[in-house]
């Protein structure tokens, strides 16, 4: 329920929480049709051993979260262990079960658009159903440019595969005119086919709260103010 | 030798210490006041004609400034809008020039009107360390408590300049806004907007952190109702509503009372709203206007 005056607002796909508040989070949830996503693989960091990693993702799974948002190791990757990584996703995928991946780039620190090109595959091939830019807790977060990279990668990869997968830029995208902008580019490089929460999600605290603003700004006729939404808006996710 | 070409300025719109032109991508043409024998309005300059989309950005930037203008020491403050005077007295040609032609009046006139604003802004800088003294005390309780009233800022303030008076009463209608550590956002004169441009210039050259004061020109008529809803603006000042085209005061404080801000009317009695005489001395009722009391109950020993 993002504004509880208007309950005709639509819900975000998912809430995005460390695992071992899941379990609070279905409280909360109930019933109501929003996935819980869970941050595992020592978050936001990335650093810890393979082993804690996997057990920090079985646990959020067992926890019952719906969706499993890995970091990637972006020391090993800029260092060209391309292999460890791979594996490391591969891994991490199978940990999770049922459990959907998205696999974080963080693209801010992968210094290339070649790079991010070559992130993006990499989680592709290893089996990431997901490819989300950023952990929100660095910056630069999800550029446009970036997404676009991104957004070629998905594409090309289901021309070579027939495989759909999903893309979210998270963090840095603050209002309602940045993520039209956004939505344009998934329409114009990715096609219409992933324009739904099932393909393409923003990191959205901050933009959600604008959002809530402009609706508030149709429904009323009068421009509305940061008193009247959630005030719990720090980057990210 | 060829004839020098006029290097004219562009008078845009002050926000959050930029100047930008209108998002809407419009202006106006601001004409000469009439003034001696001259008959035909004269050209003075292009203005930004300010969009609802120039405001609502503009109550952004005041709102962001705000905690941080209230946070300076009231001595601070104090001296920041000294310095304001400062820079007006430095930029007094520009000054004397746009109030003559805004204001059609003479030479000697325009000069003692501008030392008049530059001396308001002086005064109500002084008050910025005495009006919490005045204001605000000890009270009276008849328990065990140390009780304390203080004011405090009410937050973003929209402010309809007057219409005609374009330096002094705009002086003197921001300034008791800004002294208290309130950030605003001033819709100036519509026909003379030319002074609220220089005043804003000086604002951004003295230590005034950018977002206190923001400056609008357009139609006053097509963008007061935008700032009179805002659900973002806790207070607004309606004395440029009297003497603006098309402007009924009595709609604008009915949707200043959707969010329960305080309204500032404009003078005169009834519907006909009149501008007052800012020639006359002040006193502290537009400081006081936007303005709260916090009171503090302090448990003591018995």
């Amino acid at each position: 329920m993002p504004d509880p005056s208007d309950l005709s607002t639509p819900s975000p796909a998912a809430v995005c929480v460390y695992g071992d508040m899941v379990p609070f989070a279905r409280e909360v949830i109930g019933d109501r049709a929003v996935n819980i996503a869970a941050v595992a693989t020592a978050f936001p960091s990335g650093r810890a051993s393979r082993a804690v990693k996997l057990a920090d993702t079985r646990d959020a799974v067992a926890n019952g979260a719906d969706e499993i948002d890995m970091v990637i190791d972006r020391g090993a990757f800029l260092a060209g262990d391309y292999l460890g990584v791979f594996r490391e996703i591969a891994e991490t995928k199978e940990a999770c079960g049922d459990a959907r991946l998205k696999v974080i780039m963080e693209t801010g620190e992968l210094v290339t658009y070649d790079n991010v090109r070559r992130a993006s595959w990499l989680s592709m091939l290893a089996g990431g159903d997901f490819i989300k830019t950023s952990t929100g807790k660095i910056s630069p977060a999800a550029t446009l440019p970036v997404t676009l990279v991104m957004l070629e990668a998905v594409r090309d990869w289901r021309d070579a595969t027939g495989e759909q997968v999903g893309v979210k830029p998270a963090g840095g995208i603050r209002t309602s005119k940045d993520a039209i902008k956004f939505l344009v580019t998934v329409s114009e490089v990715a096609g219409e086919e992933w324009l739904t929460n099932e393909w393409f999600r923003f990191g959205a605290s901050s933009l959600l709260n604008d959002l809530v603003l402009q609706r508030q700004k149709m429904t009323t006729g009068a421009y509305s103010g940061a008193d009247y939404v959630a005030d719990d808006a720090p980057s990210g996710y | 030798m060829s004839a020098r070409v006029d290097v004219r300025k562009t008078y845009k719109l002050y926000i959050g210490g930029k100047f930008p032109r209108s998002e809407s991508g419009r202006s106006y043409e601001v004409m000469a006041a009439p003034s001696g024998r001259r008959a035909t309005p004269r050209f003075l300059a292009n203005a930004a004609m300010g969009s609802r989309k120039d405001a609502r950005d503009a109550v952004v930037a005041a709102r962001k400034a705000q905690p941080g203008w209230a946070g300076a020491t009231a001595y601070n403050r104090g001296q920041v809008l000294y310095r304001v005077a400062e820079v007006m007295e430095g930029r007094r040609a520009q000054l004397v020039q746009d109030v003559r032609d805004s204001e059609g009046l003479t030479p000697t006139r325009a000069e003692a009107v501008v030392s008049a604003a530059i001396d308001r802004w002086v005064w109500y800088a002084g008050w910025s360390d005495k009006y919490p003294q005045v204001l605000g005390g000890l009270n009276p309780v008849a328990g065990p408590y140390f009780d304390i009233s203080a004011p405090e800022p009410t937050g973003v303030v929209a402010v309809l300049a007057p219409q005609s008076s374009s330096l002094l009463g705009l002086v003197s209608v921001v300034a008791p806004v800004v002294v208290s550590g309130n950030t605003c956002v001033v819709l100036a004169s519509e026909e003379r907007p030319l002074p609220a441009i220089d005043l804003a210039e000086c604002l951004a050259t003295s230590d005034v952190p950018g977002g206190v004061v923001n400056v609008v020109t357009g139609r006053t008529a097509e963008v007061a109702p935008w700032l009179a809803s805002h659900r973002d603006v806790n207070a607004i000042d309606l004395t440029g509503a009297a003497g603006a085209d098309g402007v009924v005061w009595g709609d604008l404080e009915l949707a200043a009372a959707d969010n329960l801000k305080r309204v500032l009317r404009p003078g005169g009695s009834g519907a006909e709203a009149v501008e007052p005489d800012f020639e006359a001395t002040p006193d502290l009722s537009r400081l006081t206007a936007f303005l709260e009391t916090k009171t503090v109950w302090h448990p003591k020993g018995r």
